[in-house]
């Protein structure tokens, strides 16, 4: 690993902006300790770190959201304060939120007026909008409200309004999070013109290909402190991860092979209609999933995935029995402890709110999802000993983090809430797992270790159904993987024979016209592995 | 003749309408912003009671109006102070809120009870208020009823129209992103709340120194909620707010006129009517509102405690 150690000495031409020697410290915590960052001109400078790194504080402080309690922010080597955003905006940062900053209820054209000076508005404002979309290829109907948009188009707002204010320095905070690949590309295609154009950009990231691809230099924080700086395109994902987590990362042990055996899950021509207003309806969807396998559900957010959980856990329910069979049972009209008794477990896609209630505690979290199948009550009184005995398996077999002995949910950082809820439904031991979006915004660190857990399970025999934005995830894990577009689901293709950008097409809906002919819309490797 | 009649209902029409929009429109912009103010009733009673007592002071219907207003501030500043400053919860502080208005009102209007003054003067226009029919109907009111006029427009082109209007939406719709983007949540919530009780404050002055110009305990009658209602039901709309309270004032007059011929139905029963027709009417417009999205400011009544 050749990464210079911080402190790097400051030569070269004076940088666009630097922050030098910033701490931030909310109470006895230390979010930031003595960083050190400067970005150049046309540079595309990446952020890495793990959750909790101080990537998101050290960004809000060059936005301005936040004062630094030391340290100063430099603009071409004069000290300037950052009061506000307002006065980050002024000296030409603009910033795309990771989350995005929009109000949901208001168009895109007055979203984007929010941060324009009061002179820009009505019909100026939308030729501005279209102007800057056929420039960069960012295109906005500024009339639609943002509700009814995706999350690219979100994201293309948030882009739009930062280059409204012609910046010099874009912060971009986990850009690709929501993306689809497709949306992806057509981003760093964006962000490669951006720096062409001699416009700075931070680049904070956790996914490694990106950031070798797009970045010429690195700034690795790990706890608050810079650890290192690197030019990524000399190093591998491998050791930019192990500067990351500042141990190697282990990867994940793929499980053994086994011969096709009993199927243990089965949904069978589930059709529903769409539960809400934005939702989407299930379409004749059959899938099976056998003993030790792990089938991956991918497709692009909002096309049915939410829907498909909730079938398959019950929150919502089959007209038929038969629709859904839990090893030979039918379950399709059984509510969910009726199929966590059938021996099913259910990870839902959001951890605060749907698999764990923030404000209580790990014991009573514990509890919510368990005391239908753990013995964790008795004449119908909790047995809080034995919950809160439980919690403490979950938390040493999945090391979750956290302060106190048993914590608010809501407390823990977002890794180790997902360890503990994943690592909840697991210790249950379950045939039959169905889990969305396993990984969801965690480090890579937590990511293999449930990945990992995940892939024991199925070891041992269970039925595993991993639903994934992340076709990286996908394909490390998964044995076959089917596409869910418009709530229709591919025919499952083994993981070996097929590609990210087969997959990717079917995201997209290119499968559409041949959705149970998958093979067909495979690039030529995939059909070669066939014949 | 009957001329006579249809434009004296349809100026009783607007005058029982007027309290209504007055408070409703000042509720409308705090809701708008997010904050959810149940102190309604206790501000309004609160200026009835400070409105006719600095009347009866000053003999001014002018400063008595304004004594009204100041004390709707008063319990609206208390009001932002805890929920938005210390981010207290909105629904308590607001019941809260009604209660310590109720009492104070009790309090200031002690040495008012039974004491009566001359209604607040009406506008004449020489030529204007003299034509037939429109004369009365749209120049011959006091200045409360072209306030009230006034304040919706008013609303109607500060949140649709201006930049600051923008920012109050946009701030009631998602107070995390709005401070992300350096918008200023608390002041621009603490000021709606603010306007609010200025409006609601005006309401009551009107009562005690217009509707019925004397002073009595609880003269607010529940009016305070039925604004918080239309609020909701005319989906925080300011144009919608006003016809629902034309509405309500129009049920009001006629269920009276309806008591008087004396139709044989129970008193209490045409007395509920103005409140079951504004209910049925705003339910069946809420009804057809568009699909998606929420008509209802998004972060409405919920707390924002920035970390900084």
């Amino acid at each position: 690993m050749d990464a210079t150690v911080a402190h790097a000495p400051r030569g070269g031409p004076t940088p666009l902006f630097g922050a030098y020697g910033i701490v931030k410290r909310f109470g006895a915590f230390t979010a930031n300790d003595g960083i050190d960052l400067e970005i150049r001109a046309g540079e595309v400078h990446a952020l890495l770190g793990e959750n909790g790194a101080g990537k998101s504080t050290l960004m809000k402080i060059l936005y301005g959201l936040l004062e630094p309690t030391e340290g100063v922010v430099t603009h071409r080597g004069d000290i300037v304060r950052l009061a506000n955003p307002d006065a980050a905006r002024a000296l030409g940062i603009g910033m795309v939120f990771q989350h995005f900053s929009l109000c949901e209820n208001l168009t895109v054209a007055e979203n984007i007026a929010l941060v324009m000076p009061p002179a820009l508005r009505g019909r100026a404002l939308t030729e501005r909008i279209a102007g800057l979309g056929r420039d960069y290829g960012l295109h906005l109907d500024p009339a639609r409200p943002v509700w009814s948009l995706s999350a690219g188009e979100r994201q293309r707002i948030e882009i739009v309004r930062c280059l409204l204010q012609d910046p010099k320095l874009v912060i971009l905070d986990e850009p690709t999070s929501v993306l689809t690949p497709g949306e992806a590309e057509a981003l760093f295609t964006v962000l490669e013109r951006l720096r062409d154009e001699g416009r700075a950009l931070l680049y904070i990231s956790h996914r490694l290909d990106e950031v070798r691809r797009l970045c010429t230099r690195a700034t690795i924080l790990r706890g608050g402190r810079v650890v290192g700086t690197c030019d990524p395109q000399a190093e591998t994902a491998r050791s930019l991860a192990a500067l990351m987590v500042g141990t190697q990362v282990r990867e994940v042990r793929p499980k053994a092979n086994r011969p096709r055996s009993a199927d243990r899950l089965v949904v069978d021509h589930l059709t529903l209609p769409a539960p809400g207003l934005h939702a989407t309806p299930l379409r004749d969807l059959s899938l099976t999933v056998a003993e030790g396998e792990i089938l991956g559900i991918a497709g692009i957010a909002g096309n049915g995935q939410a829907e498909l959980f909730d079938a398959l856990s019950g929150e919502r329910r089959a007209p038929n029995p038969e629709a859904v069979r839990l090893d030979g049972r039918p379950a399709g009209t059984l509510g969910i402890n009726a199929r966590r008794r059938l021996g099913a477990a259910f990870v839902p896609e959001e951890r605060n709110g749907h698999a764990a209630a923030p404000g209580m505690s790990l014991s009573e979290n514990a509890l919510l999802s368990r005391h239908a199948t753990a013995p964790l009550s008795r004449f119908g009184l909790l047995r809080l000993g034995a919950a809160r005995d439980l919690a403490r398996r979950i938390i040493e077999a999945f090391d979750v983090r956290k302060a106190g002995p048993d914590p608010a949910a809501g407390t823990l950082s977002g890794g180790n809430l997902q360890k503990f809820v994943v690592g909840r439904e697991i210790l249950a031991e379950p045939g039959i797992l169905v889990i969305n979006q396993p990984t969801w915004g965690v480090d890579a660190a937590a990511a293999a270790h449930i990945r990992q857990a995940v892939l024991d399970l199925a070891g041992r025999g269970c039925a595993v159904l991993v639903i994934s934005q992340d076709l990286d995830e996908l394909f490390e894990v998964a044995d076959s993987i089917a596409v869910l577009h418009a709530g229709a689901l591919s025919s499952p293709v083994p993981t070996s024979q097929t590609s990210r950008a087969a997959v990717g097409l079917l995201m997209g809906g290119a499968g559409e016209a041949e959705a149970h002919a998958p093979i067909a819309a495979a690039p030529a490797d995939a059909l070669a592995a066939v014949s | 003749m009957s001329f006579d009649i249809v434009q004296m209902v349809l100026v009783t029409v607007l005058t029982a309408a007027t309290p209504l929009i007055l408070a409703a429109i000042g509720e409308l912009v705090a809701e708008r912003a997010g904050v959810l103010n149940l102190g309604v009733e206790g501000m309004m009673v609160l200026g009835a009671a400070m409105g006719f007592a600095v009347a009866t002071q000053t003999g001014s219907t002018l400063l008595g109006a304004c004594g009204g207003v100041g004390a709707g501030l008063l319990l609206a500043a208390l009001f932002g102070l805890l929920t938005v400053g210390l981010a207290a919860n909105q629904v308590a502080s607001g019941l809260a809120l009604t209660i310590l208005g109720l009492g104070l009102s009790g309090l200031v209007g002690a040495g008012y009870v039974g004491m009566k003054r001359d209604p607040a003067p009406h506008l004449h226009l020489p030529v204007l208020s003299d034509l037939p029919v429109v004369g009365p109907l749209l120049f011959g009111h006091d200045a409360f009823v072209y306030a009230a006029a006034f304040l919706v427009a008013g609303v109607w082109w500060f949140l649709w129209r201006s930049r600051a209007g923008l920012s109050l939406r946009a701030i009631g719709d998602d107070h995390t992103a709005t401070h992300a983007l350096g918008l200023k949540v608390r002041k621009v919530r603490f000021l709606a709340v603010l306007f609010g009780g200025a409006c609601a404050g005006l309401a009551g002055a009107y009562l005690s120194l217009a509707y019925t110009p004397f002073w009595s305990p609880g003269m607010t009658a529940g009016r305070g909620w039925i604004a918080l209602a239309l609020v909701v039901f005319a989906s925080w709309q300011p144009v919608r707010v006003a016809a629902g309270a034309l509405l309500f004032g129009g049920a009001t007059v006629l269920q009276l006129h309806a008591q008087a011929a004396g139709l044989g139905l129970p008193g209490q029963l045409l007395s509920a009517v103005p409140y079951l027709a504004t209910i049925l009417a705003l339910v069946a417009l809420s009804l057809g509102r568009r699909q998606g999205g929420s008509s209802a400011p998004a972060a409405l009544g919920r707390v924002f405690a920035p970390s900084r």
